[in-house]
């Protein structure tokens, strides 16, 4: 008997710019709830991005944006990820993004759901499992 | 053609995308995995690299660092970065591609993390395996990057064909502690952080003890260099050491050390098989029901329980 796969959530802080102490709160509350986490720091650009999620085979893309560039960056990786055969990855976005774009982000660009600085931890991790067990069923 | 040769051939010609997910079948282990690797073809000609130390040693930068020369070299490089698992949630936070930043973006190096779990179908079988798939991939050179601590370090040791430690300097009194354990598997030693002051007495006291090991001939002699990741110096000589160690190998195929790792290797497949086959006896669940359900059960009882079932198990 096989257990199953423990869900595999890359964070990312795109951009250089700012630091990255919200995703590491997040990247460890994850790791609490039984994930595997894969942290790679700042700076990565959306194509590294996805070269990471593919390599690590990551149910899961969590982007921290603070810059302002999320109108730009985020759709660039979901539609990346889509062209390296991952659209199944789900992808939550956290970070100061204003409501409107949030609503453009989720219902044209792919983005699986944003969530402002008011979130708990709960809600993301919640979001999370009921998303990658929606995503698993579906494939399996 | 089945499912499973259809994927190892996807493997094979480099589909990378395939590699990663047959990374995650072998990490999650059981007989999917093994239908996987035994269709996986043998002779690969890529070579694992071990390389192990004290947690904070500089491993992942060391890691990046030599990714960089083997590139230059020539050579296509995979990376498994192993991270630990918390023992209560199970959950892991595998942090070691942040220092691997400089290697994004170059199409010849794949990295891997991977969490270090419990001890069946965990770290030395996964591990295995994954440089098992990275190799048939066709990547020259599999760098396995330890937790740096503990019984998963020997693990690691009998699935690496060098075994590369990385000593920070600076630590004293525990350059006597690490001689009984990781000085002896050690083939090649580096003496990271060598822009820091206090590194040339480390380089002393580790030469020291290197010279007082291996009294016999014919033995491979540990190398010992001193290597800063962070301003790329020492790093060539370095590859040097541990490529001299791998044509060694194919001179030597027969070592102590070879064969050990041999024996592991058939321990590792015997002890996953069995434990599986275990893990399918009625009296297996009931045992489980009994952890559960007694504060103070008695485990060896239990084993005995479950192995007299299994004997009987056609
Ligand atoms: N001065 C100096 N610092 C270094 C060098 N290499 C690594 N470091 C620093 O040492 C710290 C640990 O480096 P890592 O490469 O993450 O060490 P590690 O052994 O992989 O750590 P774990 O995976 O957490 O066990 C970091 O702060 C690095 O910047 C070096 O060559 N010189
Ligand atoms: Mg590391």
């Amino acid at each position: 008997m096989t257990a199953p796969a423990h869900i595999r959530v890359l964070v990312a802080k795109p951009g250089l710019d700012g630091h990255d102490r919200g995703a590491k709160v997040i990247a460890r509350a994850l790791r609490d709830a039984g994930m595997d986490v894969i942290y790679t720091g700042l700076g990565l650009t959306p194509h590294m991005i996805v070269e990471a999620a593919l390599q690590e085979d990551v149910d899961v893309v969590g982007l921290s944006i603070l810059s302002g560039a999320h109108m730009t960056l985020l759709p660039k990786v979901t539609h990346a990820l889509d062209a390296a055969g991952l659209g199944h990855c789900v992808v939550v976005a956290g970070g100061i993004i204003p409501s409107e774009d949030a609503h453009m982000l989720t219902h044209t660009h792919g983005v699986d759901a944003v969530f402002g600085p008011g979130t708990t931890t709960d809600e993301i991790i919640t979001f999370i499992r009921t998303a990658v067990a929606a995503v698993r069923a579906q494939r399996a | 053609m089945s499912d499973e040769q259809s994927r190892a051939d996807a493997i094979v010609q480099g589909d990378r995308r395939a590699l990663a997910q047959a990374l995650t079948t072998v990490e999650r282990g059981g007989q999917s995995a093994r239908a996987l690797l035994r269709c996986i073809p043998a002779g690969a000609s890529g070579r694992v690299v071990g390389i192990t130390g004290a947690p904070g040693a500089g491993k992942s930068t060391l890691t990046t660092a030599l990714a960089q020369e083997f590139r230059v070299r020539g050579l296509t490089v995979a990376i498994v970065a192993v991270d630990p698992s918390s023992p209560i949630t199970g959950g892991s936070l595998l942090g070691d591609r942040i220092r691997m930043y400089d290697l994004a973006g170059d199409s010849g190096v794949f990295i891997r993390s991977m969490a270090n779990r419990g001890r069946y179908g965990g770290i030395a079988a996964a591990t295995a395996d994954a440089a098992t798939l990275m190799a048939a991939a066709g990547y020259d050179v599999i760098l396995l990057e330890t937790v740096g601590a503990g019984q998963s370090d020997v693990a690691v040791a009998d699935v690496a064909d060098t075994i590369l430690l990385v000593e920070a300097p600076g630590m004293g009194d525990e350059v006597q502690s690490i001689k009984a354990g990781l000085l002896e598997i050690a083939d090649v030693i580096a003496v990271s952080k060598s822009d820091r002051a206090d590194a040339p007495a480390t380089f002393q006291q580790l030469r020291a003890l290197v010279q007082m090991q291996h009294p016999s001939t014919d033995a491979w002699e540990v190398q010992l260099c001193g290597v800063s990741a962070l301003q790329k110096t020492g790093i060539g000589p370095l590859t040097d050491a541990l490529l001299a160690h791998q044509q060694w190998l194919i001179q030597h195929p027969y070592t102590p050390r070879a064969m050990h790792r041999r024996k592991s290797s058939l321990h590792r497949a015997i002890e996953t098989q069995l434990f599986e086959s275990l893990t399918q006896t009625a009296s297996w669940v009931q045992a489980q029901h009994i952890l559960a359900s007694d504060r103070q059960p008695d485990t060896d009882a239990l084993a005995q329980m479950v192995l007299a079932a299994w004997r009987t198990t056609p």
